[in-house]
């Protein structure tokens, strides 16, 4: 190697020195047809939330005796809070207290979705904390994990149902409810990724130059992770809008009065074989939302974590 | 279907092969026109640097390609029998009885579960008639061909209870025992120590002798190359540039490329550089020592010294290497210098400050001083953030303004010869000797007194090796470094070390000045290590 000459050989190695041009992620997410699909239904959904109230919706808890359990399409009259009384369409039927239940199932898209994305919020946030703090730190490993083990050893409707009974029924008695038992399932992704990637070499190199532990928590591990969370966080939200229809659908849930899916179904059970629209509507809503989220996260799944994606 | 004529006419004839890469790959085809035939009888090496197509060349004449990667153009004449035509079920057939393959990595080639004996009588249930006491005989027959020892023995054993040099001899007695016409090799000693690989390439060589067979060798490493080809074939981007004997290709290279190729391999003798006198010691290790204990509640306490009595020192503006084959220790002495893992005794000294056992806050204001650049480029750098974000992290925990930090970026990459425009790149961007080049400036940020290079040259390409190694030799030169050299290439050692301890099993059997331990080594390991070392009395490039 005496004679030799850097340049010569930065001409003829293989690899070039320029720089790559690269598809970025966000690229290759667009491109993705289930993320199209899955997002679009989504978005649509929450633009109907969003805009409720002007799409030829009456108040969702409003009830009138004369217009009882109508089929969908019927035109009936319902007595405004002013004691005006107006002429409505009631395109998916009433049910047997006669409230409107296009109203109630387009309103109830706002609790489901506001469940679902605050849920997998929350269990996020908290198993991330979690999970890195028993990945990283290792003497915290054993107690964090026993307890996350502990927790998953209830099934998640009856954590959900004592603590219904045990607080008042709210959005945020059932939110945590059902963010509680997700937060293990988070911990343990977290935490297995935290175990892979504290060992990678740019880890050891921060090690090295000396940053502290929590940079190399938040700065070095934490983003290496987004990408499976991201995944996990669409199932989480799918399976809370489930449970929250389930829950509401036992009577534990959200109080009677407010349209959520759940509680619409729960209504119309009782005369499903005379009245099925009362169950089949909300149900439809709920499949297709659960059924998007889920194509969402498949979508991501493939995009953001290929290695993932060839494993299941 | 024609019969394909035996005895005449090369083994394999590979015409014009043209084989396509998927839109948005960084060249349109994986392998361009190639041609080039394997004779009855010969071993021809197959040589490129990593991206040069060789490996789809072999998966292509096996038929193992993926769809993604169609044959578009060529010929692949097997005993005159087009293989790029021939139907999937005439492909098996071919397979282990015409044409057989051994790949890189013995350790996932063969199913954990199955014993070996088993494996290589599927082989053999697969293909011939054969009832049971005849194949059991002739599975320890060819067993006993690789040389391995108690073949009743091996062919009970699971692939975990072998060592790695005894799978691949199991993967070559798979491979071997139909007889075929040609065996392609895959780069089948990249993943041994030296030693193992020297046995391997022997036993190749004589099992090739002995049956006459046609053998396409495929291999990144031109010391290996030296040893056992005939002809050489070297490819670079898909294309064949140079075809020869090997004295022809080797010493007397006529391509531009190849001529750079035999350049940038490093020679075997030590660089002979005057070692400066009288400098201060930079780093002293004392008797240091790692254990890992197995503390089984029920088992008895199991105890694996990694390292053991180790006591070394570097001065300054000195290299010293230390070298090994894989489980000797030196990269763990590496990470207890750097106190990623603590040491379990012995002391280590920086400026003669002992480090090894203070605690984590006692050793920050330390750490500047002792940085390390990693093997793997790929792992080295956090995906998630820029260059310069990593460049600039050190500098700035130790109370240096961002601005000031990305001012010392800026001339850090000109010291490595990268534009500054790179600091605002993320890593994916770069190519390996690049990124390479990255963790070398960001070791470089902190100020080191020591360089710590832990088989940092070692997944670099050949010309690729060759300028980051300048490039460190530079560096140490211009900034006076101290620096800490881990291979097991004997090669780069000899290129850039002032001193050299030999580690085995977590010990320095052998240390002093590289000059001295090159020519006449003394310890009996070490003198077998430099006997393995492929091609080592080979001049690449020198007629």
């Amino acid at each position: 190697m005496a004679a030799t000459d850097i340049k010569r050989y930065a001409e003829l190695s293989v690899e070039s020195a320029d720089i790559r041009p690269h598809e970025s992620t966000w690229q290759r997410v667009r491109r993705s047809g289930s993320v199209r699909l899955g997002g679009g239904v989504i978005a649509l959904l929450i633009l109907i939330a969003i805009a409720a109230p002007w799409l030829g919706t009456v108040d969702p808890t409003m009830f009138d005796a004369g217009s009882r359990d109508l089929v969908p399409g019927k035109t009936g009259e319902m007595m405004t809070d002013e004691g005006d009384l107006v002429k409505h369409t009631f395109w998916f039927g009433s049910d047997s207290l006669g409230r409107d239940i296009y109203s109630r199932v387009i309103y109830g898209t706002r609790v489901s979705l506001f469940v679902g994305l605050v849920t997998a919020l929350v269990s996020l946030v908290i198993g991330i904390l979690f999970g890195l703090v028993a990945g990283y730190i290792r003497w915290l490993d054993g107690m964090i994990m026993r307890v996350m083990d502990g927790i998953m050893a209830i099934p998640a409707i009856l954590i959900a149902i004592a603590l219904v009974a045990m607080w008042r029924a709210s959005l945020t008695t059932v939110i945590i409810a059902i963010a509680i038992p997700e937060i293990p399932r988070v911990t343990r992704l977290v935490r297995s990724l935290v175990l892979t990637i504290r060992e990678e070499p740019y880890v050891e190199a921060a090690i090295s130059l000396g940053s502290s532990t929590p940079k190399i928590m938040f700065s070095h591990i934490l983003p290496n992770t987004i990408a499976p969370l991201v995944v996990q966080g669409t199932f989480i939200c799918a399976s809370a809008i489930l449970i929250e229809s389930i829950l509401s659908f036992l009577g534990v849930g959200l109080p009677p009065e407010i349209p959520t899916w759940g509680n619409i179904m729960a209504e119309g059970r009782i005369q499903f074989v005379s009245y099925p629209h009362n169950v089949f509507i909300p149900g439809v809503f709920l499949t297709i939302t659960v059924l998007a989220v889920n194509i969402l996260g498949d979508g991501l799944r493939d995009t953001l974590d290929p290695k993932m994606a060839k494993r299941l | 279907m024609t019969t394909p004529s035996r005895g005449s006419g090369p083994v394999l004839d590979v015409r014009d092969l043209t084989i396509a890469l998927p839109s948005g790959g960084d060249r349109k085809e994986a392998v361009s026109e190639v041609s080039f035939s394997v004779e009855r009888g010969e071993i021809l090496c197959l040589v490129g640097e990593s991206g040069s197509g060789k490996s789809v060349i072999a998966q292509a004449v096996m038929g193992l390609l993926p769809n993604t990667l169609p044959v578009t153009k060529g010929q692949m004449l097997l005993d005159g029998e087009d293989v790029a035509k021939v139907t999937t079920e005439r492909l098996r057939q071919l397979r282990a009885t015409r044409m057989s393959m051994v790949f890189q990595e013995p350790m996932t080639a063969l199913n954990p579960v199955m014993r070996c004996g088993d494996q290589i009588d599927e082989v053999l249930r697969e293909h011939t008639a054969l009832g049971p006491a005849e194949r059991r005989r002739k599975i320890l027959d060819t067993v006993r061909e690789v040389a391995l020892p108690d073949p009743e023995r091996i062919v009970q054993s699971y692939p975990h209870q072998l060592s790695g040099g005894q799978r691949q001899r199991i993967m070559i007695a798979m491979a071997l025992v139909l007889e075929p016409a040609l065996l392609i090799a895959d780069e089948p000693t990249t993943a041994l120590d030296v030693t193992t690989q020297a046995q391997i390439l022997e036993l190749i060589k004589n099992l090739q002798a002995r049956h006459g067979m046609g053998v396409l060798f495929i291999t990144h490493d031109f010391g290996v190359v030296a040893e056992i080809a005939r002809r050489v074939a070297v490819l670079r981007l898909g294309r064949l540039v140079e075809t020869g004997d090997k004295d022809a290709v080797l010493k007397r290279p006529r391509h531009d490329y190849t001529i750079m190729l035999m350049g940038a391999v490093p020679d075997l003798k030590p660089h002979g550089r005057p070692i400066a006198p009288d400098q201060p010691i930079v780093l002293q290790t004392k008797k240091l020592e790692k254990t890992y204990a197995d503390r089984g509640w029920f088992s008895a306490r199991r105890v694996v010294h990694a390292a053991a009595d180790v006591s070394l020192e570097v001065r300054r503006g000195q290299t010293l290497g230390i070298v090994g084959e894989s489980g000797s220790g030196k990269s763990t002495v590496a990470r207890c210098i750097v106190r990623l893992i603590d040491p379990s005794g012995g002391e280590v000294f920086i400026h003669g400050e002992e480090i090894a056992h203070r605690s984590h806050r006692a050793l920050r204001p330390l750490r500047r001083k002792v940085q390390i650049v990693f093997q793997d480029p790929y792992r080295s750098l956090n995906p998630r953030r820029t260059v310069g974000e990593a460049i600039i992290e050190g500098p700035v925990n130790y109370g240096l303004s961002r601005a000031e930090a990305f001012e010392r970026a800026r001339r850090l990459m000109d010291l490595v010869r990268m534009d500054a425009a790179a600091l605002e790149r993320y890593p994916h961007q770069f190519s390996g000797g690049q990124r390479q080049r990255i963790c070398i400036a960001r070791a470089l940020a902190m100020e080191p007194e020591l360089l710590i290079a832990d088989e940092a040259v070692s997944a670099l390409d050949v010309s690729v090796q060759a300028q980051v190694l300048e490039l460190l030799e530079e560096i140490r030169e211009r900034l006076n470094l101290a620096m800490l050299f881990i291979t097991h290439d004997l090669r780069v050692a000899a290129q850039v070390c002032d001193h050299v301890a030999v580690m085995s099993q977590g010990r320095v059997v052998e240390y002093g000045p590289a000059n001295e331990v090159f020519v006449s080594p003394q310890h009996a390991y070490t003198k077998a290590l430099f006997a393995a070392a492929p091609g080592r009395d080979f001049a690449f490039g020198r007629a």
